[in-house]
């Protein structure tokens, strides 16, 4: 079998699974590359339907291409969207580097917070108790360290040094009351094997990843105020595709265009014992 | 070809597979040279195992070795050779079938004779239930290549070993160092006419291909989606062997529904024309037959899976409290999930010391032991490791994985209720007791029993006189269809409540309900279950198919799903 179809064939089996485990399942979807292959691989699983719904954690400082891109997908796949927003961080102006927080905790109000609450549910709503979400174990150290089906407490803390075991796809289905589980389809994925399978399965992507003609295109994306592009004139996922082959970017991280991995040593490891994505 | 390769440390396993690796060509080339440029140098002896050292050294020569892996190529057939660093990880990989093992090489110094760890590999092995085995008695060098000593080795050894129902296929006589009787017979040995080490791994039998095994989908769920007018009912699951396309019979167990493929689905479609081992897929039937998660499809015509509720297992424990009779645990194999019981201990190791212990009365975190588990109902399963996913299971503790094992075996009680969960009903002795002649059929029983999809065997009416030979002749049967898991109907005419006695004797323990067909109450030497009027057939077919359903508490949860 090849190895995409082996990638696609698991992450199918493990979003089945976790359909199955969880009744009340969402899934986090960032507009980046990873999570809306993970969409496309939830239609798959379903045969052309997303049976739950999408949670968008936006900040309001997106790049408003990502927000048209989001809406026209939303229309033509007919995709429930729930969009989870900080009204009172931005209110209160408790942003960065506009308003008069650090950035870390920038993040913490607009993204984990905003999370927070809209995995709360509504009101009168039960909380979601199994969320998708698309983190690939090699894109950053905390990330290699994480399961599958990844279990939560009430507070979304996440318990790095005491994971359960996993083997033979039999994963954490069962949970004690009050915790939820995190459920990682694209585990085993590389960046790479991200971009062979957007370009084999046409996949819709934001213009922002290709080089619009000034030698610099977005490796991963965020908020505009701590994102930046790399140098780089891949024009279409094929050129993509051949520099990362080539091994022309193994040296730098694929986040380093994400400011808040830098901020302090570990900062994205101590933002997802927080529950950050 | 998966092969474990086991010994005590210093009988001379990596002088072996180093000596395989060069006696076969598989080494990168200018290895062994550089190897011997290095020893010189440092004047130190050659050594085979050094040749191991240094490749894993450089993994990047990845194709010949990796941590615990050595991989070479012989006679056409590919061999992974998993080497065992220590004992914790060799058991948990050995267990949990990272490393499944399809035959296994036990290496004895036969000058130093059985050691400690040579007795408990040998445990292991038989343990996790790998029956091909072949033992290489090491340094004959330093027996004179004597076919005496050799013979003396095999003998105790032999015995010892046949005590845990280990019988090695070969005993080999080998000298590491030189490569004699591994790649090449040796000259010097021409009393052994067994075969070599490669003709002995060439002998084994390998696993088969996922793809060639018997087909089966272990059913992960039953989709409805109704969005934008989509009414297909579509059965989804990832296939774990064999193949199937539109038009198969499949056979899901333990319920025995039947229904043929009507179409594989995909998105976007058109669907494959034809799914094999490892394909998360999707298919709608030509019966709207009702499953649930956790039946596996089998293809009809092809063998099916075994059905049980009770197991010989092998398990690794990891559960921070010990396993132990005391508690319910869920058992998930494939997509089914069950509640378990710990029934009995058969015997427990110490993953590190690999000692086993006396006695035992619980599991501990890190040992290994083989148990007797029982379910709160049967499930499909294939023993043998294969496909492995058939018969490799976690226990679940209190919402924890805490342990997982292989499932080696179905036992007797648990595997005639099987046969019973596929007629997805519990076997029963019905007693139809009535004044007048005439049987079940008369009441048209047998039919709404069918037709509620009980599978009934209804008896020839007993009649007086009740000789005790025709009564026992009449348990007899009866006992065979229960065994069978039908629903048996016995109409008895005219009966002498004392005769009827004997008859309830010589039938299992709560097998048997006695309903009085008559007016007005049961006579009361009866001890009847339940009276009904003649008149009122559908409160005995109602009761009947009470007594005789599957305890509801005990189905499975997420049925089907709509959206
Ligand atoms: N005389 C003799 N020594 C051997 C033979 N095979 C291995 N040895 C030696 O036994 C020692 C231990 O061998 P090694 O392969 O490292 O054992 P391992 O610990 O089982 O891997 C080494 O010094 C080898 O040279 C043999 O057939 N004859």
């Amino acid at each position: 079998m090849h190895h995409l179809d082996q990638l696609e064939n698991r992450s199918i089996h493990i979003l089945r699974e976790a359909y199955s485990s969880f009744r009340k399942l969402g899934m986090l979807w960032s507009i980046g590359k990873d999570s809306t292959v993970m969409l496309w691989l939830a239609r798959k699983a379903f045969f052309g339907h997303v049976p739950f719904p999408l949670i968008h954690v936006d900040t309001t400082f997106k790049i408003p291409e990502m927000i048209a891109y989001r809406d026209r997908l939303v229309r033509e796949w007919g995709l429930r969207l729930i969009v989870g927003t900080n009204h009172a961080a931005l209110a209160a102006g408790d942003t960065f580097p506009s308003g008069k927080v650090d950035r870390i905790t920038c993040c913490r109000l607009l993204k984990t917070e905003a999370m927070k609450t809209a995995l709360a549910g509504g009101p009168g709503e039960e909380p979601f108790t199994g969320i998708i979400a698309g983190i690939r174990a090699d894109e950053e150290g905390s990330r290699s360290k994480e399961r599958t089906f990844s279990p939560r407490t009430r507070e979304s803390d996440w318990d790095v040094d005491d994971q359960p075991p996993e083997f033979w796809n039999q994963y954490k289905t069962d949970f004690a009351p009050g915790t939820h589980v995190r459920i990682h389809p694209l585990l085993d994925w590389t960046e790479l094997d991200i971009w062979e399978y957007i370009g084999r399965e046409g996949i819709p992507t934001v213009s922002l990843y290709y080089d619009q003609g000034d030698g610099r295109r977005y490796r991963s994306l965020g908020c505009h105020p701590c994102t930046t592009p790399i140098e780089s004139t891949a024009k279409n996922v094929q050129e993509i595709i051949a520099e990362l082959s080539t091994g022309k970017l193994s040296g730098i991280a694929e986040r380093s265009g994400r400011a808040q991995d830098k901020d302090d040593a570990g900062g994205l490891e101590t933002l997802r014992r927080d529950g950050y994505m | 070809m998966e092969i474990a390769f086991v010994g005590h440390v210093d009988h001379g396993k990596s002088t072996i597979v180093g000596r395989l690796l060069a006696d076969t060509g598989s080494l990168p080339q200018g290895k062994l040279d550089q190897i011997r440029a290095f020893c010189e140098a440092n004047a130190r002896p050659f050594e085979y195992a050094f040749l191991l050292d240094a490749l894993r050294n450089e993994r990047a020569q990845g194709i010949t070795i990796d941590v615990a892996r050595v991989f070479f190529k012989s006679g056409g057939r590919a061999y992974t050779i998993h080497d065992t660093p220590g004992h914790a990880e060799f058991l948990k990989n050995m267990v949990s079938g990272a490393a499944r093992a399809d035959a296994a090489l036990l290496v004895l110094d036969g000058h130093e004779g059985v050691q400690e760890n040579s007795r408990r590999h040998a445990y292991l092995l038989s343990m996790l239930g790998i029956r091909q085995v072949a033992v290489l008695v090491n340094k004959m060098d330093l027996l004179d290549r004597d076919q005496g000593a050799f013979d003396a080795l095999v003998d105790s050894f032999g015995r010892h070993l046949a005590r845990f129902e280990l019988v090695p296929s070969h005993w080999i006589p080998v000298v590491g160092r030189t490569g004699e009787n591994l790649a090449a017979r040796s000259g010097e040995m021409a009393w052994y006419h067994g075969p070599t080490l490669l003709e002995a791994l060439a002998g084994f039998e390998a696993a088969r291909p996922l793809e060639e095994l018997p087909f089966r989908l272990p059913v992960q769920d039953v989709y409805k989606f109704t969005a934008n007018g989509d009414t297909r009912r579509i059965v989804a699951g990832t296939v774990e062997s064999g193949r199937a396309e539109p038009g198969d019979e499949l056979v899901f167990h333990p319920s025995g529904k039947r229904s043929r493929i009507r179409s594989l689905e995909a998105f976007p479609g058109p669907g494959p024309a034809i799914v094999s081992a490892g394909m998360a897929c999707g298919f709608t039937l030509e019966e709207p037959v009702y499953l649930a998660r956790g039946e596996v499809a089998a293809k009809a015509g092809e063998p099916g899976p075994v059905c049980a509720n009770r197991f010989r297992a092998s398990l690794f424990w990891l559960g921070k409290r010990p396993l132990h009779s005391g508690r319910d645990y869920l058992l998930k194999l494939g997509t089914a999930r069950v509640r378990a019981r710990l029934e009995r201990i058969v015997r427990v190791l110490d993953a590190s010391s690999l000692e086993p212990r006396e006695t035992p009365e619980a599991v501990a975190r890190h040992e290994v032991g083989e148990v007797v588990l029982r379910l709160a109902r049967p499930i499909a399963f294939d023993p043998g490791q294969l496909p492995p996913a058939m018969s490799r299971f976690v226990l679940v503790d209190d919402f924890e994985i805490s342990g997982g094992g292989l499932l080696l075996e179905g036992l007797a009680e648990g595997v005639a209720s099987g046969r019973a969960a596929r007629f997805n009903q519990r076997p029963l002795v019905i007693l139809l007791a009535q004044e007048g002649k005439g049987g079940a059929h008369d009441h048209g029983l047998d039919l709404a029993l069918s037709d509620a999809g009980r599978a009934v065997y209804p008896l020839p009416a007993l009649m007086a006189p009740f000789h005790k030979e025709r009564l026992t002749r009449m348990a007899e049967q009866a006992r065979l269809l229960l065994d069978a898991g039908l629903l048996v109907l016995l109409p008895v005419s005219e009966p002498r409540w004392t005769d009827l006695d004997a008859l309830k004797g010589m039938l299992p323990e709560g097998r048997l309900k006695v309903v009085w067909i008559g007016d007005g109450p049961a006579p009361a030497g009866l001890h009847a279950d339940l009276a009904v009027d003649p008149r009122e057939d559908r409160t005995l077919s109602r009761a009947i198919l009470r007594w005789t359903g599957v305890d509801a508490a005990e189905a499975v949860s997420p049925l089907e799903t709509g959206h």
